[in-house]
């Protein structure tokens, strides 16, 4: 059986990105015919049953986020679609708003229709500059061919959408800060209560979701939760779009079913194809910066939220990094906490101050100047982070450390005794060769 | 938010294994306060938005793998809290550390020694290491204006001030800036303090919980003077500072400090002691006038007071069109500095070019103010030297006088006379008090029976009341802080403001929270200074400003009458628009 299944996908590459016709002969704009005749409580539940998690990284249940913004009588509602894709090794969202734009603008309609919203915003992250200008064609394109603007398919349902870009903030992808970045506002995260649904975009309720969990939507009106939720695992419904980077044989995005091991990903001829220059694998990154770093023996582990989940592992973004032998986990750490750094809103202690310090001592390890003692403070500094810092950002910007940590305990102890395992740290006379 | 708290209704939590009822949205730092557990804040003021950057007020709520930060969250039915666990004190400690590894930790040089929020947690923390990294930068000290001082080495980062600037006072001067550790808090593309839209209000000061924003301070200055006996020093004191330097010397909020006060600038070695009281009585036989004068000579109106030099600096950066309206009358301070080197030199025999004036004011706008080139109708700077309550203290407290010992004095003559009607031009509201009592007098010939107008008083942003003057009605407003100014502002703008008079003062709550008075402002504080203010005006004999007999000589031996040549000379000036 094929370890590959493009079902949100499917049109990438297959068709012109910004046609709508051309998405209409490849089954386009069918689940938004069908949510026109539906009520909008049904299409809530057909998403509720489909099991779809949000797909931007925290796993949240699509279906109950709409369920809340629809409880709340307050109007105007606003839909957002977050398409600031900053995670590092994370580059799915950038295929779909490439090659599958209008399956993106569907689900949108599909939401704002839900929930009798005029206005829809896609918040594009800046670096993607030539992305929103095609976006922005196959918008323009919907509105001519009578899917967005007044009266769509002939309804009374009045709907725009709205290209909106920040100057490149990791933080913005958080969704306070991006709505804040919307408003012409620094995109720094808000504080909650209240929540989005009932405070967002301009004050007033609003919905935030992913692109690739906007890419489900029609898919999942289209063909029915039933057959959708089969794709996946009883838990996990559907596919997961995977970003497969780092030393691997065939890095790229690839469409896969909630099911497969993450040995299939990183080894299977579909997918990456093993391991670069016939190397050995050492560890994974999953999930982007923010994830878990997992080791040989969590191999096996099969790709969904559940599983992952019970080995300290999680899905993340979909990001997958794969690092081989070379690699000195606490050089890469460091890499990776230079990121966190680079990209910390500021405003909170844990965050702005636990970055720095982590990273301090980090540099201390691979310089041979760290103490056991150190261990004590990185746990310290992990563990504030973790449970205190203000939003998604420093809370998770320890987890690839700690998982490290826990992974390869040895190769810290031995840059304590001035050892890199990996031949990466300290100069060639402190290596003694 | 419209899914409005419902007062009504009643949640039962668990903090720390005691049980308690608090209404629906209580918080769970005010839950705490209320079984007697106080969790350390930094961040958190009580009058400010919950910003909740800090993390040190995090405690524990049963099922949640996060702490949770007590100032923002609020309490949910059947939340098991836990305030004081090892997890908690863990990481409370673990972030006081992280901020002190970017502190420059040199309390002993500090202004907020002994004052300073930072401080006082490390010690209940008993932080006696810091582990960390320093990571301290060395950013240049803004004090290139008269009145602020900022030093961002300092700063951590609270955003305090930020939301007083941006929300309470809407100038929006300063805000956040810069990611990560190069985050801080500044003015628009960092430019000075002076070419920002700043007004010099200080009210980033008074919630400022370390060293960071400060005061400029002059009391070298006054030392200096002081100390050459060539130079003859007087001093004024403002009506809300009495009822606040108590709190420097732990006497309670709103105890009147006035004889003890006036005993220690003596000791301090004041030539003469005055009090800026007695130009508030005068200010209001002037301003009086001009309203009269322009409700029946069809003069610009509503007319606005223009005591408060932070309205006065906002007025003309925000809305210069609409200068006109403002009072031409200068402010207390500044009528008593032109009095004290004309008036008082020509009395006392002394040339002005000897005469020192210090201020004593609860503001750090007037320490601007005094440096306008137009207020020099004496020939020389008016007033030489403006003293925040703070700087007083740190005065008395050098020069090692007890303050609780000190036996109450008396102002000198014949400017430390005045009536009830000054003394509450500390509180919002007290300068139209005192202008309606003089008013009604002057317009209807007939004596006020009841002076206390109740519908003036209070905390409240905006008050509005209609006043009949013999079958003359008289509109009026007052506004405190620049947020509820600008509404009153636009309304005008908009053509929609019948008012006569409006009084403006910068500062929420007025004069009595300025940005020169004793640090721990709040609105519990405001409410007994208040207090002690109108205390002062009942328990005196004259409580209106036109019987006051030192001001009625000054006219008698010197101005003739209020707006007559001389007093436009001397105590009535002009605006003008500032770009920023």
């Amino acid at each position: 059986m094929s370890k590959v299944m493009p079902l949100i996908s499917a049109n990438c590459g297959k068709i012109r990105p910004d046609s709508v016709e051309e998405y209409i002969n490849v089954g386009g704009f069918e689940g938004l015919k069908k949510a026109l005749k539906m009520e909008p409580t049904q299409i809530i539940d057909e998403i509720k049953n489909a099991k779809l998690l949000g797909r931007g990284g925290a796993a949240y249940p699509v279906g109950s986020k709409w369920q809340q913004l629809y409880n709340i009588e307050e109007s105007p509602k606003y839909i957002v679609c977050n398409a600031d894709e900053g995670e590092p090794g994370t580059f799915k969202d950038k295929l779909l708003l490439e090659k599958d734009p209008l399956r993106i603008i569907e689900g949108m309609i599909i939401a704002g229709y839900v929930f009798n919203s005029q206005d829809g915003y896609i918040y594009i992250r800046g670096e993607y500059e030539a992305i929103q200008k095609g976006f922005q064609s196959a918008i323009d394109n919907a509105v001519e061919n009578g899917y967005l603007g007044n009266n769509i398919l002939g309804t009374d349902y009045c709907y725009n959408l709205h290209i909106m870009t920040g100057a490149g903030a990791y933080v913005c992808g958080e969704n306070s800060a991006l709505l804040n970045s919307i408003e012409g506002k620094a995109g720094r995260p808000r504080v909650k209560p209240p929540h989005l649904a009932e405070v967002g975009l301009f004050g007033m309720p609003t919905l935030v979701n992913n692109v690739e969990s906007f890419a489900n939507i029609s898919t999942i009106i289209s063909i029915g939760a039933e057959k959708y939720l089969s794709y996946g695992t009883p838990e996990s419904g559907g596919t997961k779009l995977v970003c497969l980077s780092g030393q691997v044989v065939n890095p790229g995005v690839y469409e896969v079913p909630f099911g497969v091991t993450l040995r299939d990903i990183i080894y299977d001829s579909e997918l990456g194809g093993g391991i670069k220059d016939g190397k050995n694998l050492k560890f994974f990154h999953l999930g982007g910066q923010s994830g878990p770093c997992g080791s040989l023996s969590q191999l096996d582990t099969t790709y969904c939220y559940k599983a992952l989940r019970a080995n300290g592992l999680n899905v993340g973004s979909g990001a997958v990094v794969v690092m081989d032998e070379s690699v000195c986990v606490i050089d890469y750490l460091k890499y990776v906490t230079e990121f966190f750094i680079h990209e910390s809103c500021g405003k909170c202690t844990p965050c702005r101050e636990g970055n720095k310090q982590l990273y301090a001592i980090l540099d201390k390890f691979t310089k041979g100047e760290a103490t056991s003692g150190d261990y004590i403070l990185l746990k310290r500094i992990s563990d504030v982070m973790a449970k205190a810092s203000f939003c998604g950002l420093g809370q998770a910007a320890a987890t690839a450390f700690n998982t490290c940590l826990k992974n390869f305990r040895s190769e810290f102890d031995a840059h304590l005794r001035g050892k890199c395992p990996a031949g990466v740290c300290f100069t060639k006379q402190e290596r003694g060769e | 938010m419209n899914d409005a708290v419902n007062i009504n209704k009643n949640i039962t939590v668990t903090i720390d294994g005691i049980q308690t009822i608090v209404p629906e949205g209580t918080t769970i730092l005010e839950a705490a306060k209320k079984l007697g557990i106080k969790i350390p804040t930094l961040c958190h003021h009580s009058d400010l938005k919950p910003g909740a950057t800090c993390r040190v007020c995090s405690v524990e709520v049963k099922g949640q793998r996060r702490l949770k930060t007590s100032c923002n969250t609020p309490v949910a039915d059947g939340d098991e809290i836990t305030t004081n666990s090892k997890a908690v004190r863990e990481a409370r400690k673990t972030i006081i550390e992280l901020i002190l590894a970017d502190h420059p930790q040199d309390c002993l040089k500090c202004v907020r020694n002994g004052n300073c929020e930072l401080q006082k947690l490390a010690y209940e923390y008993q932080i006696r290491e810091v582990p960390f990294e320093r990571t301290v930068k060395d950013l240049p000290i803004e004090d290139s204006n008269p009145s602020i001082v900022r030093d961002m080495n300092k700063c951590i980062k609270c955003g305090r001030c930020v939301e007083v600037c941006q929300e309470v006072q809407q100038v929006a001067a300063i805000n956040t800036s810069f990611r990560s550790g190069e985050f801080k808090i500044s003015t628009a593309f960092n430019e000075s303090l002076a070419d920002s839209p700043c007004v010099y209000c200080g009210q980033c000061i008074t919630v400022c919980p370390v060293g960071a924003i400060t005061e400029k301070d002059d009391t070298d200055r006054v030392w200096e003077a002081l100390d050459n006996p060539d130079i003859h020093v007087v001093v004024q004191t403002a009506p809300a500072v009495r009822v606040a330097i108590g709190e420097e010397f732990d006497m309670q909020a709103g105890s009147i400090g006035t004889g003890k006060m006036v005993a220690a600038l003596k000791r301090l070695g004041f030539d003469k002691v005055f009090d800026t009281n007695f130009t508030a009585d005068l200010t209001i036989l002037e301003e009086g006038n001009e309203l009269l004068q322009r409700i029946t000579e069809g003069g610009v109106l509503p007319m606005m007071t223009s005591c408060s030099p932070g309205w006065i600096n906002y007025i003309e950066k925000f809305y210069p069109e609409l200068l006109p309206h403002v009072s031409s009358c200068k402010s207390p301070q500044q009528m008593f500095g032109a009095v004290a080197k004309t008036y008082y030199a020509e009395k006392a025999g002394i040339s002005p070019d000897k005469i020192f004036v210090v201020s004593i004011m609860p503001c750090t706008a007037k320490k601007y103010e005094c440096t306008r080139p137009e207020m020099r109708s004496s020939g020389y700077q008016d007033v030489d030297v403006v003293l925040t309550t703070r700087e007083l203290a740190r005065m008395i407290k050098q020069a090692g006088l007890d303050m609780g010992a000190l036996h109450d004095e008396e102002y000198d003559d014949p400017l430390g006379t005045s009536t009830g009607a000054a003394v509450i031009f500390g509180a919002t509201g007290g300068v139209m008090e005192a202008a309606l009592r003089t008013v009604y007098e002057v317009v209807t010939g007939q004596k006020l029976e009841n002076v206390d107008l109740k519908m003036v008083r209070g905390l409240k942003g905006i008050k509005e009341a209609e006043v009949d003057l013999a079958g003359t009605k008289v509109k009026i407003a007052i506004a405190s802080s620049l947020k509820n100014a600008k509404e009153i502002l636009e309304k005008i703008k908009a053509g929609e403001c019948d008012y006569h008079f409006i009084e403006i003062m910068a500062c929420p709550g007025g004069c009595l929270s300025g940005g020169g008075q004793p640090f721990g402002t709040t609105n519990a504080i405001r409410e007994k200074r208040l207090e002690g203010l109108y205390n002062i005006d009942s328990s005196l004999k004259l409580r209106k400003s036109h019987e006051n007999p030192a001001v009625n000589k000054l006219y008698e031996e010197f101005l003739e009458k209020p707006l007559g040549h001389k007093s436009h000379e001397l105590l009535h000036t002009h605006y003008v628009g500032r770009k920023y």
